[in-house]
């Protein structure tokens, strides 16, 4: 968002590749380095769940009875929502359940679904975008209608029908779907322009003219070159996949209970805000900080490896 | 233009059917029968039959998509003989939870629901605009770097937690403004704007630090343009280049995902509703949806999808007025 031209870093030998470039250029920054080590935490987190909470010694659908006061209206003991040596984060009301281990297996589930519907849509908008783009015409048309449609879509009332009626599958696979169905048009859009502006490119035309056929030329010339807006483009839109996730989970269409994820912790501690503020901090910050540490990192990607559309 | 009008209003009729057909053949053909619902537990074969009857269920499902959206613009009748039942213009069929009509439910909700929406509308306008041409103008600065961390910050908050904050820090601990509850406009306007402070405060802080992000952006870009050099040049007051000639051609980004933002929400914010207890549009959905009313989040979703389309036309509409470039 700050500069346009990007210098060569220092310590970088000149004639280095783009790629090395933007990484060495990312890397200057400390917004990057602290937004990627919050990734980082988050992903190890989700990734090393049941190891994690193997280490506090509880699971995230065991009950702690004796972490609750009964005569207080199932209140946790102890300061801050029952923070103790064997709770490192407290305690959820009533049932006593570890908060650690909910949220760090919460972490997992927000995460996989976030993070494989993004993989959906970037890969279908980013297929859709290049064949509109390159083959123009009828093809471009279709596709250019079906994403005007798909856009048209109310796609959070549409996403909390779909999950709502449709039989108790895999929640997971299925969120991940329905979450995935309506995004992939923007991708396809910003796609569709950066191809239509390559495809007459000089190079474009002496990989057709020495004979390349299509799957070729989509695959080692335009591909490439939409990698970098692509690459910014998907981080850009994780943190919205993690906040629709919350959303319905909080609205309680996702996954079901006991399974944690963070948008149900969200809405089931709402009713104890006033008892137990920290219940309710705890899954809203992880949320903050995922969301954050995309948007930041998204925002670098972006200055640094599309530099025409960093100021939009 | 009244050409480009015309064609554009048959494409969102056209987008209004196949998004209605592509509703009506997911909620009518995945879930539980509705019928089997209305009757009850024990509930003999005939009895069913007569239902499905009358609920149109026993025809081919074309046949009901065809009759549902020759009801929306000619109003139809349901079922026969006695329990003949007409749905006047337009015609979204009736509740299967109360029987009313699902139109009239609609628009008992929408005036809460347009409040929230616009009412936030305007402010995450005045801010998000304020805070992104403030930063444009100062861009590199102090002044800049500040509102742009906010910014993220505030684009990255839940609108749990600021909803939640906002109840418990000014409802109960200042008890500086009441619980929200929704007063009409015409009953009471300083009440009607005093309940939905909270809410419109709770919207208006995630979508202006998008605003302010994008407004930004589109004004650097713009301010660099030639045109504003040649209208500095003549000498032309730093007011009015910024205003006329910087804003007007530098909104038209963040009119398109004003257009976006505004349809989407006029049909109900449906967690805002949840967390502030309003009851608009979003409420009325969800419960259809616990119930299996299906009537009912058909029509919404029609609606929703209907305030959609339509605020993308009037922005491309307004293209034209915005940014004289722009010609139909």
């Amino acid at each position: 968002m700050t500069t346009t031209t990007t210098p060569v870093p220092a310590g970088v030998p000149a004639g280095s590749g783009p790629w090395r470039l933007a990484r060495a250029e990312l890397l200057r920054r400390t917004s990057v380095k602290i937004s990627l080590g919050v990734v980082a935490l988050f992903l190890l987190m989700a990734a090393g769940a049941p190891l994690l909470s193997a280490l506090c010694g509880f699971t995230p659908e065991e009950f702690d009875k004796t972490a609750v006061d009964p005569y207080l209206g199932g209140r946790p003991i102890g300061p801050l929502g029952g923070v103790s040596a064997d709770h490192w984060l407290g305690v959820e009301p009533l049932t006593g359940r570890d908060l650690f281990a909910r949220v760090v297996h919460g972490a997992q589930v927000s995460l996989l679904i976030a993070l494989t519907a993004t993989a959906i849509v970037v890969v279908t908008g980013t297929a859709a975008g290049i064949a509109a783009g390159y083959f123009g015409g009828r093809v471009d048309a279709v596709l250019s209608r079906l994403m005007d449609l798909t856009m048209s879509f109310p796609s959070l009332i549409f996403m909390i029908a779909m999950l709502s009626v449709a039989k108790d599958v895999n929640r997971v696979l299925l969120m991940t779907a329905v979450i995935g169905l309506f995004g992939w048009p923007g991708i396809a859009r910003v796609v569709r322009g950066q191809t239509l502006s390559l495809k007459r490119r000089e190079y474009v035309d002496a990989a057709r003219v020495s004979g390349s056929g299509p799957w070729r030329i989509l695959t080692r010339a335009i591909l490439p070159g939409v990698a970098g807006p692509v690459i910014a483009y998907t981080t850009l839109i994780v943190p919205g996949m993690i906040a629709t996730e919350a959303a319905l989970s909080y609205l309680g269409v996702g996954v079901r209970p006991p399974t944690p994820s963070w948008g149900q912790m969200i809405a089931e501690s709402v009713a104890f805000y006033d008892t137990d503020p920290m219940y309710f901090v705890i899954p809203s910050t992880c949320l903050f900080l995922t969301v954050l540490a995309f948007t930041l990192l998204g925002d670098a990607l972006r200055d640094v490896l599309d530099p025409r559309s960093a100021r939009a | 233009m009244i050409l480009y009008i015309g064609r554009r209003l048959l494409g969102v009729i056209g987008v209004l059917v196949a998004i209605a057909a592509v509703t009506f053949t997911i909620f009518y053909v995945l879930p539980s029968d509705p019928a089997a619902a209305a009757c009850g537990k024990s509930c003999s074969t005939e009895r069913l039959t007569a239902i499905r009857a009358h609920m149109g269920l026993d025809q081919p499902l074309w046949r009901q998509f065809a009759d549902f959206v020759t009801g929306i613009f000619t109003g139809r009748t349901l079922g026969g003989g006695q329990y003949a039942l007409h749905c006047a213009f337009p015609c979204l069929g009736y509740s299967y939870e109360n029987s009313e009509a699902v139109w009239d439910l609609l628009m008992d909700r929408l005036p809460v629901s347009a409040s929230l929406a616009l009412g936030a509308a305007v402010l995450w306008l005045l801010l998000g605009l304020g805070a992104g041409v403030t930063a444009a103008l100062r861009k590199d600065t102090l002044t800049d770097r500040v509102l742009m961390v906010g910014a993220v910050a505030a684009a990255s908050l839940p609108v749990y937690f600021t909803s939640m904050t906002l109840i418990y820090g000014i409802v109960r601990t200042a008890g500086l403004l009441p619980y929200p509850q929704y007063v009409p406009f015409g009953d009471d306007p300083v009440h009607w704007a005093s309940n939905l402070l909270l809410p419109w405060l709770a919207l208006a802080v995630l979508y202006a630090a998008m605003y302010a992000r994008q407004s930004r952006g589109s004004m650097i870009e713009t301010m660099a343009e030639p045109y504003i050099r040649t209208a500095r040049a003549k000498g032309l007051p730093r007011r009015t280049v910024v205003v006329k000639h910087g804003l007007r051609a530098g909104m038209t980004p963040v009119l398109t995902l004003f257009g976006m933002d505004l349809g989407g929400l006029l049909a109900g914010a449906v967690i805002t509703e949840s967390l502030f207890g309003l009851p608009g549009i979003g409420r009325l959905f969800y419960g259809a949806l616990s119930t299996g009313d299906q009537p009912v989040v058909l029509g919404v979703t029609l609606l929703a999808a209907a305030f959609i389309v339509v605020a993308n036309l009037a922005v491309d509409l307004l293209y034209a007025v915005v940014d004289p470039r722009v010609r139909y």
